[in-house]
């Protein structure tokens, strides 16, 4: 079971620079060679996969997912997240703590932990920045950190008071946690559902603009060098965000940056069939904002591709007929 | 609720229809040639009406059920006339008196309404997009009544056949929307309606209810009234829900008459023969003064009564009704 040749794929690694087409031997859970022309014959009983026309890598890492477990388990638990991930390739996620409860003490960190033992992946944990995601009162970042959270993020619920995020970024540096932003100004998002431009004007939804990310990415980027401490841009969307991240590296402030496959592929024109599955936070932008991000991308402004893999059930996606309070 | 299966095949509603489309979902998706075909219709129904004959009972036997899901008195009586005209049922269903409504998904509760086989569906709902989820769900056409900040086809129909009576030929005629633009599903269907008749469009307003990028649609944008109606031949100005407006968007209902109220002081800057319009209800005195509601060059209430013909060639077309014109012998 545990030993395994892969024949003829294209491996990919690139922590020792290797694309090549060589075989891959994995004996007792290890890979033990990389090496064309391996000889299935020589291990009796192996299993052989023909990786022709294919790409072989080492495990990928999702940063950014949230599993909804414990609260949410009509959406997601633990264990399925943790199957969807492996089915993509994911052999290590970490999961956000907008769980109810959320994930600002040890006991919820402990639980996933628990939980997570029995996954086909490794799982890890996100704490929440403030008790509850409430941006008032900083969690038990430190309990947290010895029972094993990896990052410190409030994700949709940005914390919005700029002083509370100073201390958090401050807090932070004792534990060498990075501190995770969903960049979302809550007062220049208003009700907006779409992102705001010419396709929220002729879909007429209200729009999110764009300025609603930058401004908060400027002010953690600010916060970040005026503390010292490691800041992750989530889910970077605008040209903009782009531009300050890079601007921010030049300058030497310890911020990276993450995109994700649908901003990178997808613009606000999917938008106009009013098909609830297209509205994500933050939302998807314009054509000039994909080909920054790419950009970014290919330069290493971006340094992490993420899913932000964030179930929900399929009734919540429906308009509900007088509420319409989920789906938009 | 099982899968879905509309009661009726899309193809077969389109092949019966003249119109070629099944459903009326806004105006952006209108050609040319099917507003031409409305409005010829509409102008039928009105000559009948003139000449105080009978309309055919084209729409005999069926059922139209109107969903409700927002206020309306003018929208929804226009209509039930409508449907009452040419011998049709009507059924309404407002949010209040839909009990089903409560926890229900929009496509379950119109799938609940097929179910019971009415022959038309007209919707009014607050969410932009809504008539297109139950379009897609449901075999029977569908009418927009209005959704959300989106578009309210008819009532730039209405407002193009008063424009036709009045005026004659769209092609080069200029037309000035002033108000609260963003806001404004009525704004939406007419700037692509007359657009695509061939009119002028331009667009006045605060540039806090401007919404973003505006000009991408192909109007010009003014803040300034007074340049902005200098040479249009239109004036559709729109009711301003300042209780709907946050205290960011516009500083108070005196402010905005004075820089955007239309009154016979802003008259002065227009063309003599300028027609005034507005979709309704109108607020006196504050995007209209009353001497300008009652006034010569005010058309309001031609274009309330053009809404029931509009709507009577609606019903008609996406029926199965024969393409008519107001040359049609009855």
């Amino acid at each position: 079971m545990s030993d395994l040749l892969i024949k003829n794929g294209r491996v990919v690694d690139p922590s020792q620079e290797l694309d090549a087409t060589v075989d891959v031997l994995i004996l007792d859970g290890k890979v033990s060679a990389l090496k064309s022309g391996i000889d299935a014959s020589a291990h009796p009983g192996i299993r052989v996969v023909d990786a022709a026309g294919c790409v072989v890598t080492p495990g990928w890492v999702d940063m950014h997912t949230h599993l909804r477990d414990p609260g949410f388990s009509h959406k997601e638990t633990i264990q399925s997240g943790a199957m969807a991930a492996a089915a993509g390739g994911f052999t290590s996620i970490a999961c956000m703590a907008n769980t109810k409860p959320v994930n600002d003490n040890p006991f919820v960190t402990s639980y996933i932990y628990q939980k997570a033992s029995s996954c086909d992946v490794n799982v890890y944990a996100i704490g929440a920045i403030t008790k509850g995601l409430e941006g008032k009162q900083l969690a038990e970042i430190g309990s947290m950190f010895e029972a094993g959270i990896v990052g410190i993020s409030d994700d949709g619920a940005t914390v919005q008071d700029s002083y509370i995020m100073r201390k958090a970024l401050d807090y932070s540096r004792k534990f060498d946690l990075v501190v995770i932003s969903h960049a979302e100004c809550t007062c220049l998002k208003g009700l907006g559902v779409m992102n705001e431009g010419v396709n929220s004007t002729r879909f007429g939804l209200r729009g999110n603009p764009k300025a609603a990310e930058e401004v908060i990415v400027a002010r953690d980027i600010l916060l970040a060098e005026l503390t010292g401490a490691r800041l992750h841009i989530a889910h970077v969307s605008t040209a903009g965000s782009v531009r300050l991240l890079r601007e921010a590296k030049a300058k030497g402030i310890k911020v990276t940056g993450e995109a994700t496959p649908h901003h990178l592929i997808l613009t606000d024109d999917a938008v106009g069939n009013y098909d609830t599955n297209t509205k994500v936070a933050p939302p998807l932008r314009e054509q000039v904002d994909v080909d920054a991000l790419i950009e970014g991308v290919k330069d290493g402004t971006i340094d992490a591709l993420a899913t932000d893999h964030a179930p929900h059930s399929v009734t919540e996606k429906k308009l509900n007929t007088i509420t319409l309070r989920s789906g938009w | 609720m099982g899968p879905s299966k509309p009661l009726l095949n899309l193809m077969d509603v389109t092949a019966r229809n003249v119109l070629g489309i099944k459903s009326i979902l806004g105006t952006e998706l209108l050609k040319k040639h099917h507003i031409e075909q409305i409005l010829d219709c509409a102008f039928y129904f009105k000559a009948i009406r003139n000449r105080k004959a009978q309309f055919p009972k084209s729409l005999s036997g069926k059922n139209a059920v109107m969903l409700f899901f927002e206020p309306s008195t003018r929208t929804r009586s226009s209509f039930a006339l409508a449907a009452k005209n040419l011998g049709g049922n009507t059924v309404v269903l407002t949010k209040e008196a839909s009990s089903t409504g409560k926890g229900e998904t929009l496509v379950d509760t119109a799938r609940t309404i097929e179910a019971m086989q009415p022959d038309i569906l007209v919707l009014r709902h607050p969410s932009a997009g809504s008539p297109h989820h139950i379009d897609r769900a449901l075999g029977i056409p569908v009418v927009n009544a209005g959704d959300g900040f989106h578009e309210h086809p008819t009532q730039a129909l209405l407002d193009l056949m008063t424009l036709k009576e009045f005026k004659g030929d769209f092609s080069g005629m200029r037309v000035l929307i002033v108000g609260d633009i963003a806001h404004s599903r009525v704004a939406r269907s007419d700037i692509y309606a007359l657009q695509t008749m061939g009119a002028k469009v331009s667009v006045c307003g605060p540039p806090t209810l401007l919404p973003p990028q505006i000009e991408a649609l192909g109007v010009t944008a003014y803040t300034d009234l007074k340049k902005a109606v200098r040479d249009q031949d239109v004036v559709m100005v729109l009711r301003i829900q300042l209780e709907r407006l946050n205290p960011a968007q516009n500083p108070s209902g005196g402010e905005y008459a004075r820089f955007y109220g239309v009154s016979t002081e802003t008259l002065k800057h227009c063309k003599p023969d300028v027609l005034i319009m507005h979709p309704g209800p109108v607020n006196r005195g504050v995007e209209l003064s009353p001497d300008v509601v009652d006034g010569p060059r005010s058309v309001i209430l031609n274009q309330v009564g053009n809404g029931v013909f509009v709507r009577m060639a609606i019903f008609h077309l996406l029926t199965g009704g024969e393409a008519v014109h107001e040359g049609t012998m009855v």
